[in-house]
């Protein structure tokens, strides 16, 4: 086990009266491949966007390195560099180029200069296979190169955790393949990452801790061997039934 | 169609004796459409910008009082300058300041007047179309910029305003065209444009209707001239419909995603391998051939599945 990088605690979230998170606590350690599954509308995304302060929790804790970030004075877009995010709809930068997405968090956040900004750009880009379509327009794009596109934009920022928000749920089924091929080889490599998965096979096989959540609490959580060979709850159970049967 | 040439003949003789004065009224009346509209731009982005600043309940209470009281003032400013006739807001703004400071403060020039009054009524439009056009930005856009870690006005800057100006360019225009057309109440402060010109021409001649008549067409002409303007603008920003696949990056190559008809024959001009392994290629397929002559007659056909193998293999490389 590595050392701790995020710490959850406590974590709640409420939309006015609807609380969609309650109670939450897991940790992420350096190199982990955490999958979080579960039905829809179980508070799964919610609690990665309140990971990445793009919601902002309710009550409880999110430490980072130990320090929680909630209370820390203006630190939410620094942090943000650490944390990054790839989203179910790409949200690429459409008025850039593919090289520019990736090159304007770099030179604008991190201050580096262009040609240190292009060239890390181009080694992701490379690895996500990209590297020929610098010069395109996200519009120009498929959905699965668009993703893989997003994913190296977030591996330009060399961030300590990568999250991802069903990153594949958007895209047409023969495009899956590419996307978890490449995040396939990004948890080979080591990143540590968390992700927001409808495609159990990948929550089995390369993640090495599995969290099920139901109704906005963690209901479940382990290895995948205990989670999908011999899960310990009814619904558990009957979650991973219906999936297997689809 | 007598009455048609008559027509004809009194614009030739208007446009002949008055065509410089008209020329002058044009002049003045895109200057001062160009320019106001410009600076009416850049008012309506700084309204809309003021307009659009986030806050939230956790934010300390000075800076959300400030941000609503911008909010009000804004909307106050819109709505009188967009709620009024700009032929009134010109008397009441030329008239109106000297009248009330003791004539401490009057227009000395009267382009300035007029640059003034149809700037700030194009921002008080303006503000709403900028508003409008930060709000139609997909939100995807602000949530993939903040993860990344850029601030607000990063993303402003880099993603949102850029997408958003692109949006309102043709709301632009509008507004442009609009000023070409309406800047001719500007008469009544005395300013002289393209249709005070008529005024003055008509009022020496009581050639009505042919003057309007070149009138019609110069204000046509105008703004036809600018919408082409517009639209290779609006092209332009759009960038280019393709793109050039970059491949002098060896890895890229071996990646397998670098593909088209022409890859590996003599007709692939971004390939000067080409030939060399088209070379290849013939010697190959001359081994085949001389492998299947041994093996005799029925290796007819196993003759041409080795070279359908051997295409593939060079489409593949």
């Amino acid at each position: 086990m590595g050392e701790k990088i995020l710490q959850v605690s406590h974590l709640s979230k409420s939309f006015g009266k609807h609380e969609v998170l309650r109670d939450i606590d897991f940790t992420v350690n350096k190199g982990d491949v955490t999958s979080i599954i579960g039905a829809s509308g179980s508070g799964k995304s919610t609690l990665l966007r309140c990971i990445n302060l793009l919601e902002t929790p309710t009550s409880g804790e999110v430490n980072f390195h130990g320090e929680n970030i909630l209370t820390r004075k203006g630190g939410a877009a620094a942090y943000r560099t650490k944390v990054g995010m790839v989203f179910q709809s790409f949200n690429l930068f459409s008025n850039m180029t593919v090289l520019e997405n990736c090159t304007v968090g770099q030179i604008k956040v991190l201050k580096k200069n262009h040609a240190e900004a292009k060239e890390l750009a181009m080694k992701y880009l490379t690895k996500v296979g990209m590297a020929p379509y610098i010069n395109a327009r996200p519009r120009q794009l498929s959905g699965g190169q668009k993703q893989r596109v997003a994913i190296a934009r977030a591996l330009a920022m060399d961030p300590e955790v990568l999250l991802f928000d069903e990153p594949t749920s958007a895209l047409d089924p023969e495009m899956v393949g590419e996307v978890l091929s490449v995040m396939r080889d990004l948890a080979d490599e080591g990143l540590t990452m968390l992700v927001v998965t409808h495609e159990m096979a990948f929550a089995r096989d390369v993640s090495n801790h599995v969290v099920f959540m139901r109704n906005g609490v963690i209901w479940e959580e382990g290895s995948p061997q205990q989670i999908f060979v011999d899960p310990q709850k009814e619904e558990t159970k009957d979650f991973l039934s219906r999936f297997m049967e689809r | 169609m007598d009455l048609l040439i008559k027509l004809g003949n009194d614009m030739v003789r208007l446009w002949d004796a008055y065509g410089s004065a008209y020329l002058g009224g044009i002049r003045s009346t895109l200057i001062l459409a160009v320019v106001a509209t410009v600076i009416g731009c850049i008012i309506g982005l700084i309204c809309g910008i003021l307009n659009t600043i986030p806050y939230t309940k956790s934010d300390p209470l000075p800076k959300r009082f400030l941000l609503r009281l911008i909010r009000v003032l804004v909307r106050i400013y819109v709505e009188v300058f967009r709620g009024t006739p700009m032929v009134l807001q010109a008397v009441f703004i030329y008239y109106g300041l000297p009248y009330f400071s003791g004539n401490a403060m009057r227009f000395d020039n009267i382009w300035v007047a007029a640059i003034l009054i149809v700037s700030i009524n194009t921002g008080a439009y303006m503000a709403e179309t900028v508003r409008g056009g930060i709000i139609s930005v997909d939100p995807g856009q602000t949530e993939g910029a903040k993860a990344i870690g850029m601030t607000h006005v990063q993303i402003m800057t880099n993603v949102i305003l850029p997408q958003a100006f692109r949006n309102i360019i043709p709301q632009i225009g509008n507004n442009f065209i609009i000023n070409i057309k309406d800047t001719s109440v500007m008469f009544i402060i005395g300013f002289t444009e393209f249709f005070a010109f008529h005024r003055y021409i008509t009022g020496v001649n009581n050639m009505y209707f042919p003057s309007a008549a070149i009138e019609m067409i110069g204000y046509l002409c105008m703004t036809l001239i600018a919408s082409i303007l517009l639209r290779l603008l609006e092209k332009r920003m759009d960038g280019n419909d393709s793109y050039e696949l970059v491949q002098d990056d060896s890895l890229t190559l071996s990646a397998g995603t670098y593909n088209h008809p022409d890859r590996g024959t003599p007709f692939d001009e971004r390939n000067p391998e080409g030939q060399k392994s088209i070379l290849r290629e013939e010697l190959r397929r001359q081994a085949e051939r001389d492998a299947a002559l041994r093996e005799g007659k029925k290796a007819e056909t196993r003759r041409s599945h080795g070279n359908r193998g051997s295409d593939q293999d060079g489409g593949e490389r």
